[in-house]
């Protein structure tokens, strides 16, 4: 069970830490220089060529090293970086590519007239994010965030690998001690595919909620 | 004058290509790979060598194997559950969610682990021919990974099958086709056009599942690198060749899938 937790804090504050970088990332690749945008534009290449097993192994590894080596130079202590933030920041930074991309392609859909009247009424840039931008993009965004959030939920499994203590390892640490390996893995099997199930149904009401006052997709085709 | 406009064409499309700050961003990229190169250490690449393009091989050939074997798998799938009754839908409709709900390392280690344990209990099965491939890892994976990729293309394929016009079947009855060939010659090719573009995100998808059978000790690409990595004490070089090589394939399979996409009649629907 408290893998389980493990597994569901690290998915929503990897979707968190995705969504501000997917964010920031469309806003540079919407409106930033050049050399922003052909940067993103490498980043977004790179992860979502790169498998998340080896990113994660690469980012786990060289990004606490790095962190360590910076914080020696700057003569502090060498920290402990906890498995738990490691876990988020590394699928923070594979989720927030892929988000770029939905979320780039969500501004985009946005009629351009709601952008220009809001700049003509005189809003600031970040009123006009807080205000039109995210509002408007959200009805556009939420299908491809919510597959995010369901491979964010997946992904987890995949710090097992770098022995992190989610669901999955737990699981196998259970099966390995009780040599019960089919039952406890069934089990596992059974809470994520709950997770997803019971995710379905909140997005659902969500994307109701985000859409309400737009034509329906059925009556829009 | 068709040969001139084009070149003309290409020589613009270059010099728009290389604005001023593309050239530092490559010159720099170019640094930093050759400073990757002097002081990074690879002296054990020569060691690795042939392992490593074993490794490539194997994964390649497991990519192959599981995306043919699931597609065959697929086709089935989404037609029971774009045209089939109650009795064909329902199971296909559950398969597809299980498999797209819990994660591939999860049903990895379940085959695996779970029923790999199971097989040595029976001794019937420890006496037929099929027990010297039970007893590897690479069936289990193979299979895990067919599974998967029959579940999320299964999903792709019922909305193609469903978005063939009613029509165009319809024109093939009147022709007095029989069920099958109208199948056959209309509308699988339809739904397969319809379904190549996300043919191609799937199969790069499946790419870069395949590092999870090193996990259950099939020594493909990744698990040279972790091996090497074992061995030298090396974080970093293995890691980063590792990728390089996955951007490598990734890139070719993106480009031979565009080649195929260019092929085709893109008039439909």
């Amino acid at each position: 069970m408290v893998g389980l937790l493990h597994t569901i804090e690290i998915a929503i504050g990897a979707t968190c830490l995705g969504l501000l970088i997917g964010i920031g990332g469309a806003y540079g690749k919407l409106y930033g220089g050049p050399v922003v945008r052909d940067l993103l534009a490498v980043y977004t290449t790179v992860v979502r060529a790169v498998p998340e097993l080896v990113l994660i192994l690469l980012l786990y590894y060289a990004g606490t090293d790095l962190i360590n080596q910076v914080l020696a130079a700057l003569g502090y202590q060498r920290i402990d970086i906890s498995g738990l933030a490691a876990g988020i920041a590394v699928l923070g930074f594979v989720q927030g590519a892929y988000s770029t991309e939905v979320i780039r392609g969500a501004i985009l859909a946005i009629p351009q007239g709601q952008i220009e009247a809001a700049r003509a009424y005189g809003m600031s840039p970040g009123l006009l994010l807080r205000r039109i931008t995210l509002p408007a993009m959200l009805p556009f965004a939420i299908p491809g965030l919510a597959n995010l959030w369901l491979i964010a939920t997946k992904d987890t499994a995949l710090l097992a690998v770098v022995g992190f203590y989610e669901l999955t390892l737990a699981t196998r640490q259970a099966a390995g001690v009780t040599k019960a390996y089919l039952t406890f893995y069934l089990a596992a099997g059974a809470i994520y595919l709950l997770v997803t199930l019971i995710s379905n149904l909140i997005i659902g009401r969500i994307e109701a909620r985000a859409r309400r006052g737009m034509p329906s997709l059925k009556e829009a085709r | 004058m068709a040969g001139e406009a084009a070149i003309v064409n290409v020589a613009a499309r270059t010099s728009l290509w290389l604005q001023p700050h593309r050239i530092v961003l490559i010159l720099m990229a170019l640094g930093l790979v050759l400073a990757a190169a002097f002081f990074m250490r690879w002296d054990w690449l020569p060691q690795y060598y042939e392992a490593g393009l074993l490794g490539i091989w194997r994964s390649l050939w497991i990519l192959a194997v599981t995306c043919v074997l699931g597609f065959l798998l697929a086709v089935p799938l989404g037609l029971a559950q774009a045209a089939g009754s109650f009795w064909f839908a329902a199971p296909a409709k559950v398969f597809c969610t299980i498999i797209r709900g819990t994660p591939l390392l999860l049903q990895l280690w379940l085959l695996y682990y779970g029923l790999g344990s199971l097989f040595p209990q029976y001794p019937w099965i420890r006496e037929s021919w099929m027990w010297p491939y039970l007893r590897q890892a690479w069936p289990y994976g193979v299979l895990a990974l067919t599974l998967s990729f029959a579940g999320y293309e299964g999903e792709v394929m019922r909305g193609a099958f469903a978005g063939v016009p009613k029509g165009q079947i319809e024109a093939a009855r009147a022709f007095g086709m029989s069920r099958w060939k109208a199948f056959r010659r209309i509308w699988l090719p339809q739904a397969f056009y319809r379904a190549l573009p996300t043919l191609t995100g799937e199969t790069v998808l499946q790419l870069k599942s395949t590092p999870l059978v090193a996990t259950i000790s099939v020594i493909d690409i990744f698990a040279v690198s972790s091996k090497v990595r074992q061995d030298t004490y090396l974080t970093y070089e293995p890691l980063l060749l590792l990728a390089l090589i996955y951007m490598a394939i990734t890139g070719i399979l993106v480009f031979a899938f565009s080649r195929i996409e260019a092929r085709i009649p893109n008039k439909i629907g």
